[in-house]
């Protein structure tokens, strides 16, 4: 049982800070990104609570005793497969002096894990089933007689799939993950994961930042044809093509879109505004890095959907990932990339993802600014932890919109961090 | 392959890198030609990605046209500290070989960071000219981790 004590409980729906500016979603304190008790707060009530914590990919652990290890917000965490299939989630935390229990990325282990430091070992549900010397060496040591195994474990994870990506939870109130989603949600997940996939590469990028700056940009659809010159110029997506937001009742999870046209007269909205991101005289050399093909028969070239606290599931073209956000304290985080294709893509389909992967990632030609803009926040706000952002864009609600000229999906983020924290 | 032509040709590579020359970086390579940032974990298991990835010179030009022209980041260069040229092989006129180097980032207020350590696992050959060319360059980093972003070639 965790006896942890927890000083930023609250009784109230108040923060450390007072109330909640304006009682407002379009209105963000700065303190949220800086302050150490509120970070706390948000490991054991958003990543220890009832969400569902993205923990590795089915197709990293196919067989009985694969693993990988990852990290459930601040918890580091083992994913195992079991010899029935199932797949388990425990903490990677040894129940004898809090060692790792393992600490390579991933491999594959028979029937039991062994913690090296004094040889105590789990089986692959993570119950603690062998204590080295237990008896003691020749009568003398060993432990107490009434030491009971079964109660000293690593915390156990609840787990569940979607489309093979697996989740975990720690709370016994979180909702089964189509119902956590909500069925739109959800349809997008299916839409994209409609097969088996491969993975194709994984990079690794630490960002400056707080975790929630890395979210939010990913939900803030406004930002894209302003701050990425890329993506505008070659048309990837641009604010006046077709598309939109689409918000989960609750806030928490998002995918916007853009529908596949070739858009001229929408090149004047930015032309009038003199928006640096519009240049009709840039061309690529080698227009082969951006030769896509319809692949899921729907004209939607592009959906970035995130799920709540920390995945995002990236469709550009041709060009798929998935992301998971890593707090690694109030101004840390590691963003882990896993770049994917399905199992039946034929070799030019390959070499297609390949060369649309340059788009995203730590280089991508479109993602790249998203790497660096959460640190100009964080240093941008040093000062002005009692101010506030201004979130405003479309609104103040947090509903679906069938533009992106809006910030609606940001304030869901607002509307289920709110209520998770209880402020 | 004379090792000190590969010497040669790594020194050039990294003067137009450190000197923000970037223009002259796609003329060391083959046309067309393969270039890759991925790292030794990705090698290991048969990951084809690359956080950069090029079959063409013309990719390569595209690369610093973006970083020119539309790519937004903080000011910063690269040093290269680039080890001796190791030939592993050499087949049809090209050489297979193995550098090491390590790239320190230096920012515009003067932080300077080790930003990356890994292997260039190079094809190399000559042209029609005689000079020698990157026909392939994998840099193949020891670590994962990519800091911030990476808009300059490695």
């Amino acid at each position: 049982m965790d006896t942890r004590i927890d000083p930023t409980v609250h009784d109230t729906a108040t923060t450390p800070h007072g109330p909640w500016p304006e009682d407002s979603l379009a209105r963000v304190p700065y303190w949220v990104y800086q302050d150490q008790d509120n970070y706390a707060r948000e490991m054991r009530r958003i990543f220890e609570g009832a969400t569902w914590n993205f923990v590795c990919l089915e197709a990293d652990i196919p067989k009985k005793g694969d693993y990988r290890t990852n990290q459930a917000g601040g918890m580091p965490v083992i994913v195992v497969r079991d010899a029935d299939g199932s797949i388990n989630c425990f903490e990677n935390r040894c129940a004898h002096r809090g060692a790792l229990i393992a600490f390579d990325d991933g491999g594959n282990v028979q029937n039991n894990f062994k913690c090296i430091y004094h040889a105590w070992s789990y089986d692959l549900s993570g119950n603690l089933r062998g204590i080295a010397f237990e008896r003691g060496i020749n009568g003398q040591g060993g432990m107490p007689k009434d030491f009971k195994r079964e109660t000293h474990s690593p915390r156990k994870w609840r787990t569940t799939t979607l489309c093979g990506l697996v989740f975990a939870t720690l709370s016994p109130d979180t909702p089964p993950i189509e119902e956590y989603l909500s069925a739109e949600i959800t349809g997008r997940v299916k839409r994209v994961l409609n097969r088996p996939i491969r993975v194709m590469g994984r990079f690794t990028q630490p960002l400056p930042n707080n975790w929630k700056l890395y979210v939010e940009n990913v939900k803030d659809t406004y930002h894209a044809s302003l701050l990425h010159l890329f993506f505008a110029t070659f048309r990837i997506t641009r604010l006046t093509q077709a598309g939109g937001v689409l918000v989960s009742p609750d806030g928490a999870h998002h995918s916007s879109y853009t529908i596949g046209s070739t858009d001229v007269a929408g090149a004047e909205a930015f032309r009038e505004k003199d928006l640096r991101s519009e240049n009709d005289d840039y061309k690529l050399a080698d227009p082969s890095l951006l030769d896509p093909v319809e692949e899921f028969g729907d004209k939607i070239q592009l959906q970035i959907l995130s799920i709540f606290p920390g995945l995002i599931l990236q469709q550009i073209h041709n060009c798929l990932a998935v992301r998971q956000v890593v707090p690694k304290g109030i101004d840390k985080m590691e963003l882990l990339w896993t770049y994917f294709g399905f199992a039946d893509d034929t070799p030019e389909m390959n070499k297609r993802r390949l060369k649309q992967q340059n788009l995203v990632g730590p280089a991508g030609f479109v993602s790249m600014e998203d790497g660096c803009v959460g640190g100009f926040v964080q240093r941008g706000i040093a000062a002005a932890g009692e101010k506030v952002s201004v979130v405003e864009m479309g609104g103040s609600a947090a509903e679906s919109q069938a533009t992106r000229a809006t910030e609606s999906s940001v304030r869901g983020f607002w509307k289920a961090y709110r209520r998770h924290m209880d402020y | 392959m004379d090792v000190a032509r590969l010497v040669e040709l790594n020194a050039a590579y990294a003067r137009a890198i450190d000197n923000e020359k970037f223009e002259q970086w796609p003329e060391l390579f083959a046309d067309p030609c393969l270039y890759k940032v991925t790292t030794a974990e990705n090698v290991a298991k048969g990951y084809e990605s690359g956080i950069m990835y090029a079959d063409s010179r013309a990719m390569l030009e595209d690369r610093v046209s973006a970083l020119r022209k539309a790519n937004i980041y903080e000011r910063q260069r690269y040093r290269h500290v680039v080890g001796l040229p190791m030939v592993l092989d050499r087949k049809n006129g090209a050489a297979s070989v193995e550098t090491p180097f390590l790239i320190v980032r230096v920012m515009g207020d003067g932080t300077m960071a080790l930003f990356a350590t890994g292997c260039y696992h190079d094809k190399v050959a000559t042209d029609g000219t005689g000079a020698l060319k990157f026909a392939e360059r994998v840099v193949v980093c020891d670590g994962a981790r990519f800091d911030t972003l990476v808009a300059i070639p490695l």
